[in-house]
């Protein structure tokens, strides 16, 4: 094989262009530029944070019941993007938990899973309302392979439905089992904190159904908020903290026996 | 180059095409990153404003008192004041436009979700409530037949 400079020449040159073809694909942008273009999409200045007071659930389940049809969740279906859970503990320190419909209608009925346990074998009871904890740092969001699922600048973690295949990846990955396909729009569904009634000024529907104040919603990044005050100054739990998950709903009088 | 090199590299060539066509008229103009972090914020801009425009149907109790005066006053000075109207009668949405009327509940489970007397210790909060015994306490008739449910200190007109 022989090689000219002439012809050396020539294909180094066809070579550089080539290669700088597929390198002007790609845009480098300046600190102000990128900054300009990542700018944040919720309200500026807040990170929604909940609080969860299970000292003060009674277990009526209006919460659950509001949270349905306030965001259309199929009533009957027995899926819920919020839901109650009641725990019950005996002497012999073994746990009875359970949640008929994600506690929607309430617990009336002393039984749990049709068994009969004994009053004065009870040491303690107590109810505890879940929903999503919008975690710092979503394993929902980050296994999403279509960019559906998303964390807004105010921390709320939304799902796309228009854009959502349906693969369940992120039903899988979240730790807590918030997640849950809609039966009608057949994609992930999750709790939204609300977004369409906290971006308006306005309490989530299940903290506006509570009763007893069981449930709070509030921005954390405000100092006179009571929800960011009570997360400073008082003794609160998240849920799996060992996730890693960062979760953004607090616990108070969270037991040992809640998973 | 050979013939047999090149048509492979056409073929190559001519799907990256058809994957950037495709791409072009698929995927949404404000799609790409809106945040701090590709990881969590890639995704279609406009549908945070599709979450936003979502119905409230919750309308809250201070709606009611311009035409439910009687009620709302019976409510606000009695135990039950703390319960949200919708609580149990449903949302409001745009009542009463749509729906005209709201439904009035009134089966025993309505107030079994609190009342229910549940064997539990004390520190229950569930405890603070006066309880009955659904199965006899008046079984078979409806709560609201002796107990108001706006002010249930009251007896029953
Ligand atoms: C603008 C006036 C207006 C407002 C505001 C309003 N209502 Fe009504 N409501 C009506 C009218 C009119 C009816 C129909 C009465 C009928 O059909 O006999 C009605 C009917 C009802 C009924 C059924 C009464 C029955 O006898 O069947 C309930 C329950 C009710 N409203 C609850 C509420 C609640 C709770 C709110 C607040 C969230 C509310 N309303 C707000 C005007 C109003
Ligand atoms: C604890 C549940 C409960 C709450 C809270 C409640 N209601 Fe009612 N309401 C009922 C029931 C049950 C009836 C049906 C009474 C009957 O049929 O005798 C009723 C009846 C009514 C009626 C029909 C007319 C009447 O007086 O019977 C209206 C109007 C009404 N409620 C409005 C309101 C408004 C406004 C509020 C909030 C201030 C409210 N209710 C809060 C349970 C409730
Ligand atoms: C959200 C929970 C809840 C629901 C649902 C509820 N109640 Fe109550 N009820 C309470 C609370 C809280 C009190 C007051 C307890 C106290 O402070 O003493 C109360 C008190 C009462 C009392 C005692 C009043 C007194 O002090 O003399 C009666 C009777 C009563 N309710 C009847 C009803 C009836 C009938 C219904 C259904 C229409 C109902 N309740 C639904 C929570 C509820
Ligand atoms: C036939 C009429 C009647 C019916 C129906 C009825 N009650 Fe009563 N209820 C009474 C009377 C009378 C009292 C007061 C005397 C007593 O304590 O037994 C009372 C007391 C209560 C108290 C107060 C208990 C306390 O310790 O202070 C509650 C709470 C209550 N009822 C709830 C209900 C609920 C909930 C229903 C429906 C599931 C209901 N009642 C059905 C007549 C009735």
């Amino acid at each position: 094989m022989s090689c000219s400079r002439r012809k050396f020449l020539k294909s180094t040159l066809k070579g550089t262009l080539a290669a700088s073809v597929p390198l002007s694909a790609f845009r480098f942008l300046s600190p102000a530029e990128s900054r300009a273009a990542t700018e944040s999409t919720g309200t500026p200045g807040t990170r929604w944070g909940f609080i969860v007071d299970t000292n003060k659930c009674v277990g009526c389940g209006f919460c659950v019941k509001a949270c349905k049809k306030e965001n259309e969740v199929p009533y009957d279906a027995p899926v819920t993007r919020t839901w109650v859970e009641r725990y019950v503990v005996t002497r012999d320190g073994k746990d009875y938990i359970d949640s008929p419909m994600g506690g929607r209608d309430g617990f009336t009925d002393p039984k749990i899973r049709g068994e009969e346990i004994p009053p004065e074998e009870i040491t303690k009871a107590f109810f505890v309302p879940k929903l999503c904890n919008q975690c710092e740092n979503p394993p929902c969001v980050q296994v999403c392979p279509v960019g559906a699922t998303y964390q807004t600048g105010d921390g709320v973690v939304l799902v796309d439905r228009s854009w959502c295949i349906g693969c369940g990846y992120c039903i899988m990955a979240c730790p807590y089992g918030v997640r849950f396909f809609h039966p009608v729009y057949r994609v992930a569904e999750k709790c939204t904190f609300c977004y369409h009634r906290i971006s308006k000024g306005m309490k989530t529907a299940c903290v506006d159904a509570c009763p007893f104040g069981a449930r709070q919603i509030g921005n954390l990044l405000d100092p006179e908020d009571p929800v960011a005050q009570i997360v400073q100054t008082q003794r609160v739990a998240v849920l799996k903290d060992e996730y890693g998950t960062k979760p953004q709903v607090f616990y108070i009088g969270l037991d040992k026996n809640v998973r | 180059m050979k013939n047999h090199v090149l048509r492979p590299l056409w073929v190559v060539l001519g799907a990256i095409a058809l994957l950037l066509l495709v791409r072009y008229f698929m995927v949404p103009a404000d799609f790409g990153v809106h945040g701090e972090s590709f990881k969590l914020s890639f995704h279609r801009l406009s549908n945070v404003d599709d979450w936003r425009n979502f119905t409230v149907k919750y309308k809250g109790n201070t709606l009611c008192i311009e035409c439910h005066e009687e009620n709302v006053e019976a409510h606000a000075n009695s135990a039950h004041a703390i319960i949200q109207c919708e609580n149990c009668h449903g949302p409001a949405e745009n009542h009463p436009d749509n729906p005209e009327s709201l439904a009035l509940d009134t089966s025993r489970e309505l107030c079994l979700r609190c009342h229910a007397d549940l064997p539990y210790p004390s520190s229950t909060a569930r405890n603070q409530i006066p309880p009955i015994d659904p199965n006899k306490h008046n079984p078979g008739s409806a709560c609201v037949q002796c107990h108001n449910p706006h002010n249930p200190e009251l007896e029953v007109g």
